[in-house]
């Protein structure tokens, strides 16, 4: 068989004459994954020196003003701000325990035989796109919310003060209710491998000892996984941080501060690709500012869950030093 | 009762054996179903987990099936009150755009991969790290990244940087993919390969990227799921064009893009057709996604 | 051997016995703490081991010798029902601890395990817990909340493990510290607080150095009055230097482990029963 690159038969029809020396291929190779670094610089750079503008002509106290007026020149974003954490708070809220849930009935309680496919189909719930769960839930759970939902959340929970204002359905409580099935399935996939990798000599010296189900998996398992829980969380709270498409589908985009749950708001993203399409100016540059925010937030938290994640990969299934 | 021997230096540990045996007998009861309603109640989780999932799809296919009928697949978007509208120009915007975004990722991502498969140097953690950084992203940023790069430095919307954005979004996915299946490649296979003399990018073509193919393939409709069905980066990027438009250095439509805006708006015939989009690109994303875990679990039955 | 002292009544009475009835089992080896009877282990209907049939006598420590494959470890732990996890595995036979039927309908396996404690080849302490924390973990487990019997349970077994004077200073760092012959007496001490009447130990030093083996081996010869031990090793020297009986299993041509025999052990050692015994000792076979 000849290497240097003239064809024997049955292989490609192209005929390769050139067959490129190793240092030329180390540099390309090189060069690609260069390429790749400098994206992710080059895009914290961009956004960078759009976002600068607003900076300079509005100071950074707009990052915390909470009137959002463009026609009169006002651009407090803390309103979006605020709608972000609000939502945020409220998917992760039920996404943990919730999620949590889920991965242990994935990893140890579920019928042996329906585990994989279980798993798939939860994770499926990723694979739907953000802009149909937007039209799902603009057009199939907002009504449910309205007429039923939040009535009976209310008679429940009023006192709390939370929940005050019509049942309109779209709004805070709905955009964060969504939100919370969007992350499910990051929670659920990272919590369930890394409870799944807790070594089992400890499951079995907890069950020696005396110890029934529900005890091995709550003073052995979970705490075992601990690290790894918390990149799972930190995970879901960056993915319910970004999204975009169906907060904004949902959320009823307001400017104010919400007032109740039930309310409509408004969250950075949701800010950026309304009035994206007519901003011009400095309400531009602001917009760009916002969205650096973004970014950084988004890659600090993503780099702080992969961090998470990695220590427990890393370790692998020796978690305890035997000399 | 047990028998238990008895000697005077064990009286301590005999009746704390008696009193934890006690506290034993007397607690297991409860213990027992302490732990069977903690587990039925994870169960419950699993089960209100699953609920979203069954009802988006049941919901979406009733609502979207209705719409799909000859004019929605051949004739383009038309203004409220026009009968007859249809999302051809957005199939085609979306295969255009998409097709191009993998042609430009797809080689990309493969020469990452092989860079990141065969050194382990603190440049290959840099990268791999990057490249984990830029899964978890927010998309809309990616599309402004896109607006700021393309759109503003040509003047108008198109395609094109539609296509780039969404390159953006798979090439990560693309390249850790094929670092995987790349390592995946027995070891021997590349040894045999050098052993006879031949480069290394040679062996690498030859013989590397033939034998990790599945796993690339694997990689690639992975990330075509997760990039068509993308909806933000095409929002500050394409514009949406409600003509047919098969050019993409202009503007043009996209379903995932079609779709937000159709459902944006009070007119029962628009939102009608979103469904029926929405339905689509749901179909197409869960085949591809499905087809990608069946193709990996293939793999990895063969492999054994 | 100890001598009996006096028969305190209210020791008695607190475990519900009479005063004779305490005093029956004084003489070291008279009573048996478990009895196997045709015990037989099986995966998905084929045997893994068969027929085995000895007792454990109290006070002493049985070894399971022979070489791997011949069942050791799975009729180990058949005797705290650990196969119950195991959707293929099938135990028949009897097993008896004390008056107690191990199988029988109304005996609950999690509440059988406070009575037959277990310590694992490889040193297994649970790593996000401290010192402490592992040694009162199996009371813990079985509803025990009084601060005062864990803190006595805790240093009673971590001083019978030989560990007490060196992490009395520091019983609230994590047990991951700790070396690997200390993990394991750590296990041993976490084994020992419940207070089991019997101990089983699948190989415990097999993963350890030899001085932390020799350690483990002479703590094992000062535990034998305080739970019976039964003990699984490959290692003939480990069985005649720590056991008091042995039981030699063997696999069959069917795959099956089988009771070759079960003797003293410096009978089985020096003047064996069985021919293949002897073949074994000779180190025939591995």
């Amino acid at each position: 068989m000849s290497i240097s690159g003239s064809p024997s038969p049955g292989t490609a029809r192209r005929t390769w004459r050139l067959a490129v020396p190793d240092r030329t291929y180390r540099i390309l190779l090189g060069v690609a994954g260069g390429i790749f670094a400098a994206l992710l610089i080059a895009f914290v750079v961009a956004m960078a020196t759009q976002a600068v503008p607003a900076f300079s002509k509005l100071g950074v106290s707009f990052l915390w003003g909470s009137n959002w007026d463009p026609a009169h020149n006002h651009f407090g974003v803390l309103p979006f701000a605020v709608g972000t954490i609000e939502t945020t708070v409220i998917a992760v809220a039920l996404a943990v325990p919730i999620g949590l849930g889920t991965a242990l009935a994935l990893a140890y309680l579920a019928p042996r035989r329906l585990r994989a496919p279980l798993s798939t189909a939860v994770e499926l719930l990723a694979a739907v796109p953000s802009v149909v769960y937007g039209l799902w839930g603009l057009v199939a759970v907002a009504p449910l919310f309205r007429t039923t939902v939040e009535p009976q959340l209310t008679s429940v929970l009023g006192w709390t003060g939370l929940l005050g204002g019509p049942n309109q359905g779209v709004g805070l409580l709905l955009a964060g209710v969504i939100l919370f099935i969007m992350v499910l399935p990051t929670m659920v996939a990272i919590s369930r491998d890394v409870l799944a990798a807790v070594p089992h000599d400890q499951v079995e010296g907890a069950m020696a000892l005396g110890a029934t189900r529900w005890q091995v998996l709550r003073k052995v398992i979970v705490p075992g996984a601990r690290v790894g829980l918390l990149g799972a969380f930190t995970l879901a709270t960056g993915r319910a941080l970004g999204e975009t498409v169906a907060v904004a589908l949902v959320i009823g985009n307001s400017a104010h501060l919400a007032p109740s749950l039930k309310a409509n708001a408004g969250t950075i993203p949701s800010l950026i690709v309304s009035s994206f399409g007519e901003a011009s100016g400095t309400q531009l540059n602001v917009l760009f500012a916002a969205a650096l925010v973004l970014l950084v937030v988004g890659i600090g938290v993503n780099a702080l869950a992969r961090v998470f994640v990695r220590s427990v990969k890393r370790s692998g299934a020796a978690s305890v030093t035997v000399a | 009762m047990s028998t238990i021997s008895f000697d005077s230096s064990l009286d301590p540990i005999l009746s704390r054996r008696a009193a934890i045996q006690k506290i034993a007998a007397s607690s297991i009861a409860r213990r027992k179903v302490y732990s069977k309603v903690a587990i039925s109640v994870c169960l419950l989780c699993l089960v209100v987990a699953l609920i979203p999932l069954v009802a988006i799809i049941t919901y979406v296919a009733a609502k979207g099936i209705p719409a799909w009928n000859a004019d929605f697949f051949t004739q383009v978007t038309k203004p409220e009150g026009i009968p007859n509208g249809g999302v051809w120009n957005a199939i085609v915007g979306s295969l255009i755009i998409d097709g191009i975004a993998v042609a430009a990722s797809v080689p990309f991502g493969i020469l990452g991969g092989l860079f990141l498969a065969e050194s382990d140097g603190p440049a290959a953690a840099a990268v791999r790290f990057s490249a984990d950084i830029l899964t978890g992203v927010p998309s809309i940023t990616i599309g402004i990244f896109g607006y700021i790069v393309w759109v503003k430095t040509v003047g108008s919307y198109s395609g094109f940087a539609g296509a780039f954005a969404i390159a953006i979004i798979m090439l990560p996915v693309i390249m850790r993919a094929a670092e995987t299946a790349i390592r995946g490649v027995p070891v021997t296979l590349r040894e045999a390969g050098l052993s006879l003399g031949a480069r290394r990018s040679t062996v690498a073509r030859r013989v590397v990227l033939p034998a990790a193919l599945p796993g690339l393939l694997t990689g690639v409709l992975l990330a075509v799921a997760r990039g068509a069905g993308e909806t933000a980066p095409l929002l500050f990027t394409i514009f949406g064009n409600q003509f047919f438009q098969a050019n993409p250095t202009k503007a043009m439509e996209a379903l995932p893009q079609a779709i937000y805006t159709y459902s944006s708006q009070p007119y029962n015939d628009l939102i009608q057709i979103a469904w029926g989009a929405a339905l689509l690109l749901m179909v197409v994303i869960l085949v591809l996604n499905v087809g990608s875990r069946l193709m990996a679990a293939r793999l990895r039955r063969e492999r054994r | 051997m100890t001598e009996p002292l006096t028969t305190p009544a209210h020791i008695a009475q607190s475990i519900g016995l009479t005063t004779e009835e305490v005093f029956v089992g004084h003489h070291a080896g008279a009573a048996k703490a478990m009895r196997l009877e045709n015990v037989t282990v099986t995966f998905g209907g084929r045997a893994a081991v068969r027929g085995v049939t000895f007792d454990a006598y109290q006070r002493e420590v049985t070894a399971l010798i022979g070489p791997s494959g011949s069942g050791k470890t799975t009729l180990l732990r058949a005797l705290n029902r650990m196969h119950d996890t195991v959707r293929s595995a099938a135990v028949t036979g009897t097993v008896m601890l004390g008056d107690t039927d191990v199988y029988g309908r109304s005996t609950d396996p999690t509440l059988l395990r406070s009575r037959v404690g277990m310590v694992f080849q490889r040193p297994n302490p649970f790593p996000t817990m401290s010192i402490y924390e592992n040694a009162v973990a199996g009371l813990r487990f079985n509803g025990v909340r009084k601060k005062s019997l864990l803190d006595e349970a805790a240093e009673s077994s971590l001083v019978a493990a030989a560990l007490w004077d060196s992490v009395r200073d520091r019983l609230k760092v994590h047990a991951s510290t700790l070396s690997g012959g200390e993990q394991q007496r750590l296990c041993i001490a976490r084994a020992l607080a419940v207070e089991p009447e019997v101990l089983l130990m699948d190989e415990p030093t097999s993963a350890l150095d030899p001085i932390a083996t020799k350690r483990i081996e002479e703590l094992i010869g000062e535990l034998k009055d305080r739970v019976t031990i039964i003990i699984v090793t490959h290692n003939m020297q480990q069985a005649m230097r720590v056991s008091d009986r042995c039981a030699f299993l063997l696999m069959g041509e069917d795959r099956t482990g089988e009771l070759i025999e079960f003797n003293s052990t410096s009978k089985l050692f020096s003047e064996p029963d069985d021919p293949r015994t002897l073949d074994y000792i000779n180190g025939r076979f591995g």
